[in-house]
């Protein structure tokens, strides 16, 4: 076992563990106990906001399987990356100002309290609740996977070791904490994600002898490695822009993301997030892969690309300083899998059980069953991860597209378009997540685009078509008031 | 309908601009991206051009461009985005 690299990765999940700690203590003094467990009080500042998006949405794909992928692509997979530049605004300045209202109007503490009370229906509850539980455990089981077979290759613990230890550190302060646990963990594992990504970068370019020395040996080895299509010149200009729907745009569906756009303060802190936002996650993302892509001349030949990010690093750093950057991508993994674990918990808690199963459940009631729940999930996720299913990255990115294709239409046009209607939104999610499976399955990149982009066209379509058809069936204005479900009723 | 959402509330009006400005910064990033990546990375490579070191296609693209893009987001923040409360003690709806 390697103590120096094992030494600041064992301080860190114990700062970690502490914060967690300290946060719970947070949770006692307060009488609102759902809006603080799950929401934390509606409080965060810009700063822990911006950190907190980040660190939930950046995970293993992007520390560890994104640079694995441009090891072997090159600098056209660093462009493809790029796109995420966007996700540092375009969800806070979408939702924006206007989400933040009307979820303190609604009272909502999650994504579905807001989806809720906007189309007073409960078929709609029960699909988000249905899609936010089977994507994300999925999500967090391949997360898991990752974060065990991290620690596995740093320590040489055995799997089952390194996924309990894994497990055990994560599900303390989730569990005690809730969400500003979370949020406050998340914005330290962000700072060492950012930091992580500078000295490695810095480190791997000296490393590389410097950025025209690595580039001319990349050309020489492949001189597609530094043009924009890929190795095999694969990686075509449409495949790649509709990345920007996968992890750019669409990126306002996320459930995980989406709530702590209405987590936020005031208005100088969603403003001051923009602007961290876009900072940190443009450097993390042009960083990590940069690295991934100027560890090829380097350590040559990796076949397994999850595997690039831990040797680079323990490669071009001295074994202490590995050990202090190699806990970035133990903390993306961890942020991403503490924001889930609540996520799915709150959606069977909130959504599900006091909604239709016990509406009168007293306080205490609810925070028994809170963290019963959310201690039994963290141990349904151990179990599914013992026997790791592969392809991380696609795992991954199959939970993320199907929930976009859920929830993009009927959160945004919920929020901007008063004539959507609750059969649109219904219609949208089932037409979304179903014709996202059947794409995968049958017709994968369909027209050389990313399976995402087609099922997000067909929801919107869904959405737009039936909410018209059945206002104009069952609205007839006549005191120049709309009537049916409740929320059209204002204009 | 005890949640009414009055939907002339002054603030959503803010709030609706502030949406555009989103979309219309994340087209500009797409053009932007998009533009220099295959505008110059089209090239055979041998008559690739250089700066700092990186091929011209990817420095404009994606490290000018994420530059361009941190500066049109403090623009438009410090310039055109206004504060507005998100409580309801403005009169507003009730």
């Amino acid at each position: 076992m390697n103590w120096e690299v094992m030494i600041p990765l064992i301080i860190f999940l114990i700062v970690i563990f502490f914060i967690g700690f300290w946060a719970s203590k947070q949770l006692k003094n307060t009488n609102t106990f759902l809006e603080e467990y799950f929401l934390g009080g509606r409080q965060l500042g810009g700063f822990i906001l911006a950190m907190t998006m980040i660190a939930t949405y950046g995970s293993a794909s992007s520390f560890i399987g994104g640079p694995g992928v441009a090891y072997n692509q090159g600098l056209g997979w660093v462009l493809l990356s790029m796109a995420q530049v966007a996700t540092g605004y375009f969800v806070l300045m979408v939702l924006g100002k206007k989400f933040a209202i009307v979820a303190r109007k609604y009272n909502a503490v999650t994504l579905i309290d807001f989806l809720k009370e906007r189309y007073q229906s409960k078929w709609v509850v029960l699909l988000s609740a249905l899609s936010i539980i089977i994507f994300l455990f999925s999500a967090m089981a391949a997360q898991w996977v990752g974060g065990a077979r991290l620690i596995e290759s740093l320590t040489g613990l055995s799997y089952t070791a390194a996924l309990f230890l894994f497990a055990a550190s994560v599900m303390v302060y989730v569990i005690i904490g809730g969400f500003r646990a979370v949020a406050l963990t998340d914005t330290v594992q962000g700072v060492v994600m950012f930091f992580g990504t500078l000295i490695l970068l810095v480190a791997t370019v000296i490393a590389g002898g410097g950025l025209s020395n690595i580039i001319s040996d990349l050309s020489a080895e492949n001189p597609n490695l530094i043009t924009p299509f890929g190795h095999d010149g694969s990686l075509t200009p449409l495949y790649v822009s509709s990345f920007w729907i996968l992890v750019g745009v669409g990126v306002v569906g996320l459930p995980q993301v989406t709530v702590r756009a209405m987590s936020y303060k005031d208005s100088k802190a969603m403003h001051k997030a923009l602007i961290i936002g876009t900072i940190v996650v443009g450097f993390i993302m042009l960083g990590m892969h940069l690295i991934g892509v100027f560890a090829r001349p380097i350590l040559p030949g990796i076949d397994v690309g999850d595997k690039v990010m831990p040797m680079i690093a323990m490669e071009v750093l001295p074994a202490w300083l590995a050990g202090i950057v190699l806990a970035a991508p133990m903390a993306a993994i961890m942020s991403t899998v503490d924001s889930l674990l609540l996520i799915v918990s709150s959606a069977v808690v909130k959504d599900v059980y006091l909604n239709y199963i016990k509406p009168d459940a007293t306080d205490n009631n609810i925070k028994n069953i809170s963290l019963t729940v959310t201690t039994v999930l963290g141990v349904l996720v151990f179990l599914m991860a013992l026997s790791p299913p592969d392809l991380l990255i696609w795992l991954n990115l199959f939970s993320f597209g199907g929930l976009e294709a859920a929830f993009i239409w009927p959160v945004v046009l919920g929020l901007y378009w008063n004539t959507g209607n609750k059969f649109g939104a219904i219609t949208s999610m089932i037409l979304g997540v179903g014709s996202y499976i059947l794409f995968h399955t049958y017709y994968p990149n369909a027209f050389g685009m990313h399976t995402v982009v087609l099922p997000i066209l067909i929801s919107l379509i869904g959405f737009i078509t039936v909410s018209l058809a059945t206002n104009h069936s069952f609205n007839k204005p006549s005191d120049g008031k709309l009537q049916t479900d409740g929320k059209e009723g204002v204009f | 309908m005890k949640y009414e959402v009055d939907q002339k509330d002054p603030r959503f009006k803010i709030s609706h601009r502030e949406a555009w400005i989103g979309i219309i910064l994340v087209t500009i990033n797409f053009i932007w991206w998009f533009g220099f990546a295959y505008g110059m990375g089209s090239k055979s490579v041998e008559s690739y051009s250089y700066v700092w070191g990186l091929p011209a296609w990817f420095f404009y693209s994606c490290v000018a461009g994420f530059v361009v893009m941190v500066i049109l987001v403090v623009f438009a923040v410090k310039f055109l985005f206004k504060e507005v409360p998100f409580e309801d003690e403005g009169g507003n709806s009730k």
